[in-house]
């Protein structure tokens, strides 16, 4: 499976910056040195994984003031933080698809989007959850909680604006500028509780000067946020490898149609 | 069961089918593009 993938034949020269990235732009290349990281990937997320759930849910005690509750937070700030993570590497790999013209950044971010977007609502379904024994409510519409819900939609947006094309590489370059334009929501959820008067209390495990909880829980915390951005980026590099491989299958059938036309 | 116990397993119940159907969903699919691969490049390489 050799020579890079598939450009559209409006493809304009890419600047010298990109030409080590482009090795990977070879789909041969991508799957083999791929095929040898997923299996450790798997193995790794899943050991952490497993440590850290059997930690939160066991070993670690009840917060003092949550009580047994406490232990969502074990998922749900992971999936804050990949929420916000994956959409900046997502923003990434758009300035990297409207620079270098990268087709494998365009792959990845097609099959980012819909793992983001999982994420993200698993952070605002597992906050809920958490919410209402704490705050005796399931939703308030505090900055926060508001930008979170702002970031799903843009992840959305993005997974159903790359397909909404004929032309992936078109697809493409709409989902990089929306998720480009978009990136600004970030910081503000970020800093949403700094700036506003929230609900939703602010930075605990972020702080600079030092996290704001005990390292009983600190530890399974981090130890759990490993362990799901292990799984997210495995789940990523599957899905883009699942992607890279019908593309082949496309470029193929339609290869065998030509053919088939001409004879 | 208290109902703080329903919402933390109701949160990791969410959470692993949510990550099991992704991942399942991408091992489909690499398993539907390899088979159709062999069946219409034979000689290729889908390592």
């Amino acid at each position: 499976m050799d020579g890079p993938i598939t450009l559209g034949p409006g493809a304009a020269p890419r600047p010298a910056g990109g030409r080590n990235l482009h090795r990977f732009a070879n789909p041969g290349r991508f799957l083999r040195a791929t095929g040898r990281l997923m299996p450790l990937l798997w193995i790794a997320a899943i050991l952490v994984l497993g440590a850290g759930l059997a930690w939160a849910l066991v070993f670690s005690p009840p917060d003092w003031q949550q009580g047994e509750t406490v232990r969502i937070m074990y998922v749900h700030v992971p999936m804050a933080w990949l929420a916000m993570g994956g959409y900046t590497s997502l923003a990434i790999l758009s300035v990297m698809s409207l620079i270098w013209r990268h087709p494998l950044a365009d792959l990845t971010a097609r099959e980012l989007s819909p793992v983001g977007a999982a994420a993200t609502a698993l952070c605002l379904a597992t906050g809920s959850l958490w919410g209402k024994p704490m705050w005796g409510t399931w939703w308030v519409w505090d900055a926060r909680l508001t930008s979170v819900l702002v970031l799903f939609f843009l992840w959305l947006g993005h997974a159903a604006l790359v397909r909404a094309f004929d032309d992936p590489e078109r697809g493409a370059r709409a989902g990089a500028i929306l998720a480009l334009v978009g990136f600004v929501n970030v910081p503000i959820v970020k800093f949403s509780v700094d700036w506003w008067n929230t609900l939703h209390q602010p930075a605990s495990v972020t702080r600079l000067d030092a996290p704001g909880m005990h390292v009983a829980i600190l530890y399974p915390l981090l130890v759990c946020s490993i362990g799901f951005t292990l799984l997210f980026a495995a789940v990523v590099l599957a899905r883009t490898r699942a992607a890279v491989m019908e593309r082949r299958v496309r470029a193929l059938q339609l290869a065998r149609a030509r053919r088939e036309d001409a004879a | 069961m208290t109902l703080h116990w329903w919402h933390i397993v109701i949160s990791y119940a969410l959470t692993a089918a949510v990550f099991g159907g992704l991942a399942a969903g991408a091992a489909l699919r690499h398993r539907a593009a390899r088979r159709m691969l062999a069946r219409l490049d034979p000689r290729g390489d889908r390592s």
